[in-house]
């Protein structure tokens, strides 16, 4: 018995806006909420909604017998919270099915597996509530971002618990094995490992409309076809892909909603095929042997490998800019900084820096929202260099700035109290002196005046037009 | 394949890129079969390196009386006659010399029309239309006496001549674009030279412009057919590492150059702001504002009156090897010009392992990957490129790495090639 598993992907990252280095230490909101709304609106009416609303018809036309599962981002959460509450609806419509399977990933679709475990641990139990509140989920499966895997990475998702894991089927991992078998990690082999058919995956999701392609037009017929050709013993088709595939990268026009509609009716009508969850296919299917990754592989380019993301200068000095204040995190409470620690972490800001586009083009310049890798670095680098002030402010790293978060600290108090004073005083005056209106309302002004800046400058969160507002009536 | 080709300059003669581009291009052209180049400038001085070209100066051309061309077309070319001190496409310390040369020299220029060898300067002095009306003249005695299959004419001051040969031979012209008024004047174009350069592009049979910025000025505001102008990029010879050059820096902080003529089409007062800016951020850098013009004297006023003179620097105009002891202390170039058709210097920075900067409105900036781009009036996005390489090293590490390799591969051979191939298309 051969079985289909389908795995779709939803993500979508927070993207920053044009963030000057004039903007370090001054202002500290780093997104572009225009086209982060703007784009996540376009992608929930050519995409999600639409292709939610085939699944479900489609689970409910063959009572339970296709299935599918998703992972969805902790930051494409947040945005369906933010922008597209109906699409996040439509999704627990989903899940109230009961046959369509959630995974576990990290909150915020980072590359902090390559990097440290603590950290790596509490993002995917981030990412576990987030899908425990919205679909009453609790994953047995995990996904890593961009499907990265190694050994040791595998090993440490085992240790957190989960069942089975999926990755790419690499070439040069596999060599002449077939994706089509379960697999277990080389280090623990409790922890089983699928992988996906790059082949047949991406005739879906990169070649369905490429009228260049030998096999275009490709019907559901002719992919069931294909099924059926290979040899019987092979176990489980694994066939996973951008949510985005359906109705974003490739459009409705070209046909993939009719095509995604035909598949389950033309498997079930022409094969022996069965649909299956990871989850399933992992309790169901025997470990045919251990699959060994030394390097990370991941599910990108040609090279199937990390260098979309820390293949250059650029992109590792980011990333361990970024990483070195780890440990500073961890002793970080405050819930604004926490989220932008976590957005600061998207994959896909060091996938803008990827200077490989120059010769593996289209898909790198479709999803960039800069010209060059060098303006995604700098623009990244001055969201972290302001950041990074924010955090030693927060937690002094050492004795200069422990002794300067102290002085604050008691300036800001002193502050307070010569407010106080301030106040009182203004209070004092008015008891004595009962003079002319004029004069007290002009008076007045003046001390709400200094006490507002006072204020303004002891609470750091200050808002940009009440600074101006400010500024602007100082001179009176 | 013979061709005749015209110039105003050649090297080491030179006042700015044209001079520069023509001795490419050609070097480039020797490296193709069959090919043979015949270059004329205005003033042959002898020095100039002969090897891959045979050259020759107007001046040492002897008119023949019996030749019936001459009146028809000094009549022609009449009109541009103008008395104007305009003076398009010239370095402006030579501008200075020259008008107070012309000025006590005048009396003895003497115009020795119709009596064997014609004088010329070969700059860009007050008699510039006469020369230029000259050369056309000496141009028809040339393509008279010499063989040839088709005509290369560079830039305006050269298309009477182009046209003049083409008139007397026959055989096709090719005139090739690396600047138009439009960009020298920044729109207000001198109306004598607009018809000079207008007459020449319709006289031609085609059009190399270099770059798609200049293709689409040629085509808008020339009305030109765009099937008629086609794009060779310009190239750049590789440096020969002379002597060690290096300058000791005797201060702990970057450096950010602008070299160019300081005129209005390379956008120096948006370099004085760009300046203020980034200092007021931080604190250890210098601006270096390379090169003289008829604006240094109001930007030298506009940065004082920012208050940035004591990390803003004029150095005036740079020659030889002082451009590259500049770029050897370089941390950033800065390019942000109004209108280039094409842009040189960029590549010679790169060269020398400078990161550049340089604006969406040069020609430059089509072929270059490894440059940061902004637009010439975006003081913004300048600013925070320029703080961007000099803070986060790995940008300037990339920069070098990638850059000198970018520039490297831009061979003047293969701009030759192409050129070839518009000959081809011609005969």
């Amino acid at each position: 018995m051969s079985t289909i598993c389908l795995y779709f992907q939803v993500h979508q990252p927070f993207r920053f806006r044009n963030y000057r280095f004039f903007d370090i230490g001054d202002e500290h909101y780093y997104y572009d909420d225009y086209s982060n709304e703007s784009i996540f609106r376009k992608v929930a009416e050519k995409c999600y909604l639409p292709a939610n609303k085939v699944i479900l018809e489609l689970i409910n036309k063959y009572e339970g017998k296709f299935k599918v599962a998703f992972s969805i981002s902790g930051i494409a959460m947040d945005q369906m919270e933010l922008y597209a509450p109906d699409v996040l609806e439509s999704f627990k419509a989903l899940a109230e099915t009961g046959k369509v399977e959630f995974l576990a990933e990290t909150n915020s679709h980072s590359l902090v597996s390559l990097k440290d475990e603590d950290e790596f641990r509490q993002q995917v139990e981030e990412h576990g509530e987030k899908l425990k509140k919205h679909f009453k989920q609790e994953p047995k499966v995990f996904r890593n971002t961009e499907l990265i895997y190694s050994d040791e990475i595998g090993a440490q998702v085992a240790r957190m618990g989960y069942e089975a894991m999926l990755t790419e089927g690499a070439k040069h991992i596999l060599g002449w094995k077939s994706p089509n078998y379960l697999y277990c990690n080389a280090i623990d082999p409790k922890l089983k490992v699928l992988l996906k058919n790059f082949k047949l995956s991406d005739d879906i999701a990169f070649r369905f409309s490429d009228q260049s392609w030998e096999e275009y037009p490709l019907t559901a017929d002719k992919f069931v076809g294909w099924l059926n050709q290979m040899g019987k013993e092979e176990e489980t088709v694994n066939l996973f892909m951008d949510y985005e595939t359906f109705g974003e990268h490739q459009w409705e026009e070209t046909g993939i909603f009719k095509f995604l509609k035909s598949i389950p009716e033309m498997v079930f009508a022409n094969s022996d095929f069965t649909f299956s969850t990871p989850a399933e296919v992992a309790r169901n299917l025997q470990v045919v042997s251990a699959i060994q990754v030394p390097y990370p592989i991941s599910w990108a380019d040609e090279e199937r490998d990390l260098t979309a993301w820390l293949g250059n200068e650029l992109q590792e000095q980011a990333f361990d800019r970024l990483y070195e204040l780890g440990e500073q995190m961890k002793k970080i409470t405050d819930p604004v900084l926490k989220k932008d620690w976590s957005y600061l972490q998207v994959s896909d800001h060091f996938y803008y820096m990827c200077t490989k586009f120059f010769s593996d083009g289209a898909v790198h310049s479709y999803f960039n929202p800069y010209d060059t890798p060098y303006d995604a670095f700098i623009n990244y680098m001055n969201v972290l260099s302001d950041f990074s002030l924010r955090v030693n402010a927060a937690v002094p790293k050492n004795n200069v700035e422990m002794e300067i978060a102290n002085l604050t600290g008691i300036i800001n108090e002193k502050d307070e109290i010569i407010q106080k004073y301030e106040q009182e005083l203004y209070e004092l005056n008015k008891q004595l002196f009962s003079g002319t209106k004029r004069t007290t309302s002009a008076g007045k002004t003046k001390t709400a005046n200094t006490a507002g800046a006072k204020k303004a400058g002891t609470a750091k969160k200050k808002s940009p037009a009440r600074k101006t507002k400010l500024a602007k009536r100082k001179p009176e | 394949m013979k061709v005749l080709m015209f110039g105003w300059e050649f090297p080491p003669h030179i006042s700015g890129g044209l001079g520069t581009a023509c001795y490419g291009l050609t070097n480039g052209m020797s490296y193709l079969e069959d090919m043979e180049i015949l270059f004329v400038v205005p003033k042959a001085f002898g020095d100039e390196d002969q090897s891959k070209l045979r050259l020759i100066g107007a001046n040492d051309v002897e008119l023949s009386q019996k030749n019936p061309h001459y009146e028809k077309l000094l009549e022609k070319i009449q009109f541009i006659e103008v008395n104007s001190n305009m003076v398009p496409y010239m370095d402006p310390e030579d501008f200075y010399t020259q008008i107070s040369k012309d000025k006590e020299g005048s009396k003895n220029y003497i115009h020795t029309h119709f009596t064997g060898k014609l004088e010329f300067t070969g700059t860009y002095g007050k008699d510039l239309y006469q020369e230029i009306a000259n050369y056309a003249v000496i141009a028809s005695e040339i393509a008279e006496n010499y063989d040839f299959d088709v005509i290369h004419s560079h830039d305006w001051l050269t298309y009477p001549a182009g046209m003049a040969a083409k008139e007397v031979s026959g055989k096709p012209l090719v005139v090739h674009v690396h600047a138009t008024d439009f960009d020298r004047s920044g729109g207000n174009v001198n109306p004598s030279v607009y018809e000079m350069e207008k007459t020449g592009m319709n006289a031609a049979d085609k059009i190399i412009s270099v770059s798609n910025l200049t293709r689409n000025t040629v085509i808008q505001n020339y009305g030109i057919a765009p099937e008629k102008v086609v794009t060779v990029y310009n190239a750049v010879d590789p440096v020969v590492q002379k002597e060690n050059i290096s300058v000791k820096k005797g201060y702990d902080e970057k450096v950010v150059t602008f070299l160019g003529r300081i005129t209005m089409q390379k956008g120096p007062e948006y370099f004085i702001e760009v300046a203020k800016k980034v200092l007021q951020k931080m604190d250890n850098v210098r601006f270096v504002m390379a090169g003289s013009g008829d604006m240094m004297i109001k930007m030298i006023w506009h940065a004082a009156s920012l208050k940035i003179m004591d990390k803003f620097h004029f150095t005036g105009f740079l020659r030889g090897d002082d451009v590259y002891r500049m770029f050897s202390v370089t941390d950033v170039y800065v390019m942000p010009s109004v209108s280039e058709p094409f842009g040189i210097s960029p590549l010679e920075a790169m060269q020398s392992n400078v990161p550049v900067i340089i604006s969406h409105q040069s020609g430059v900036s089509e072929i270059l990957k490894h440059a940061i781009k902004v637009n010439f009036w975006d003081i913004d996005a300048m600013a925070d490129a320029i703080y961007g390489i000099l803070n986060y090293d790995a940008l300037s590490e990339v920069f070098k790495k990638h850059g000198k390799e970018e520039v490297d591969n831009l061979k003047w051979e293969n701009s030759a090639r192409q050129v070839k191939d518009i000959y081809l298309s011609v005969l």
